[in-house]
């Protein structure tokens, strides 16, 4: 039978992981903006070498689970570095890498579906490149990245539940302590459920406004 | 006709061969065109004419051949491409106006962040240049809020916002609908009287006739034939040349 009443006093338990899972989805995303920034400016670039250096590390990090990159990152690394990291780190850095492929990917598609007319008109101008990019390509690009990274956010906020498979005390995991507590999983878990949807609920309404807004700006 | 013509030559194209993959567009091009002169570039479609124009500011890169624009070599070993840009203004088939960009931020972008103008003076020149294309009510309006002969006129007034030397143009009314045509042949007209070098590819003969000093007429990557108007129109010498304008004309 299921019965929420048994897990009633252990509900602010588990909601009490709420601002670990949004400093892992915030800090993940921050740093994999910016990772994604620099993978993505690497694959336009005209260099060889330098498109094939990110291509190569989306591929790597978008061909391999994300359970597996924790994994490596937590309990692989330290025999060779000799650096034990705890799992909030090792959460970080292995979200942080792997949306930083994601968003490369957003960020290259979203400048390349800008009509290449552009380009030519800022070059017939003689506007150097960089001030071509900034000026006059990443404001059209935008607009298509935006809702891209908004659906990221949404896919961070599902993943970080991994986090709880290095010992981070998340909604996931704390669902799991208070299952074995209680030896009670279905409720915990529910609820858990519940608390995961709507945060994605509150996020899509947000991608959803953020994506009427751009196409208005037209 | 415009009789701005002068001896001095502003665009010297030798020998120009261009290639994409294994497919040659242009054949050994050369000719030159002086300073004030006007150039009306015909051709069938594929004929390689727009691809001839865009070798001239090194949109396209030519496999081979020299290009120099007022003196300055462009297909010379790292030339500062950017810097000879500034002085060759380009008006494509479909505007590519920036459309994020209001009409005068459109004007004023490159003139500040290229030449280095102040805000003020920037602006100034913009609406003179608005003016003369007939479009200063427009001057807060966005790209998307115009016609597609507005937003050429604005193009048009975009490119003489660098006081360029030279202005290219790449089959300017081809996107346009019929009754919007004229606008836009109007502006260049006048600007053609003002002594401006022009490069046009087109299809509007009449406008070529009238207007153009001389015309170049490719064919399969070859410039076939050249002449004035009034020759070339009426008593081609080649047999492609005399084809193509039984067709068009």
């Amino acid at each position: 039978m299921v019965d929420f009443t048994k897990i009633q006093d252990s509900i602010p338990y588990i909601l009490s992981g709420i601002p670990i899972l949004f400093q892992v989805v915030l800090v993940a995303a921050a740093c994999g903006m910016i990772i994604g920034i620099v993978i993505a400016a690497l694959k336009i670039t005209k260099s060889r070498l330098l498109r094939f250096i990110g291509h190569a590390y989306t591929a790597i990090f978008r061909g391999t689970p994300l359970i597996l990159q924790l994994a490596i990152i937590h309990f692989g690394l330290p025999q060779i570095t000799g650096y034990v990291t705890s799992g909030y780190e090792s959460a970080i850095i292995a979200f942080s890498l792997n949306s930083g492929a994601y968003i490369s990917e957003i960020i290259r598609a979203g400048i390349q579906a800008v009509d290449k007319g552009q380009w030519e008109a800022a070059d017939a101008l003689g506007i150097p490149y960089m001030k071509q990019l900034r000026s006059i390509i990443l404001p059209q690009a935008f607009k298509n990245i935006l809702p891209a990274i908004m659906n990221e956010m949404i896919t961070l906020t599902k993943e970080s539940a991994l986090v709880s498979t290095v010992g981070v005390l998340d909604v996931m995991r704390r669902a799991q302590v208070v299952g074995g507590e209680k030896a009670l999983y279905f409720e915990p878990l529910l609820f858990a459920g519940l608390v995961y949807f709507v945060l994605v609920m509150v996020l899509t309404l947000i991608g959803q406004r953020v994506e009427k807004a751009m196409r208005k700006s037209g | 006709m415009t009789n701005n013509l002068t001896n001095e030559k502003m665009i010297e194209v030798e020998d120009l061969y261009k290639q994409f993959g294994k497919l040659e567009v242009l054949k050994g091009i050369s000719t030159t065109i002086k300073r004030g002169e006007v150039v009306a570039v015909i051709g069938p479609s594929g004929s390689g004419k727009s691809t001839f124009l865009r070798c001239i500011n090194m949109l396209e890169q030519p496999t081979k051949g020299k290009i120099v624009v007022d003196g300055f070599e462009l297909t010379k070993p790292k030339a500062n491409i950017a810097k000879a840009r500034q002085h060759i203004g380009m008006v494509f088939q479909q505007f590519n106006l920036f459309p994020h960009k209001s009409v005068i931020d459109n004007l004023t972008y490159a003139p500040i962040n290229v030449l280095g103008l102040s805000k003020e003076a920037a602006v100034e020149r913009a609406e003179k240049l608005l003016d003369r294309v007939g479009l200063t009510e427009k001057r807060d309006s966005f790209p998307n809020q115009l016609s597609g002969g507005q937003k050429q006129r604005v193009a048009i007034a975009r490119a003489l916002a660098m006081e360029p030397n030279v202005m290219l143009f790449d089959e300017p009314t081809s996107a346009l609908d019929p009754e919007m045509v004229n606008e836009v042949l109007d502006v260049m007209k006048h600007l053609a009287e003002t002594g401006m070098t022009m490069v046009i590819v087109t299809h509007e003969m009449g406008f070529a006739k009238e207007v153009a000093d001389r015309v170049l007429f490719l064919d399969e990557g070859i410039l076939m034939e050249e002449g004035r108007p009034a020759d070339l129109f009426d008593n081609p010498q080649t047999e492609r040349a005399q084809k193509f304008l039984e067709k068009v004309l």
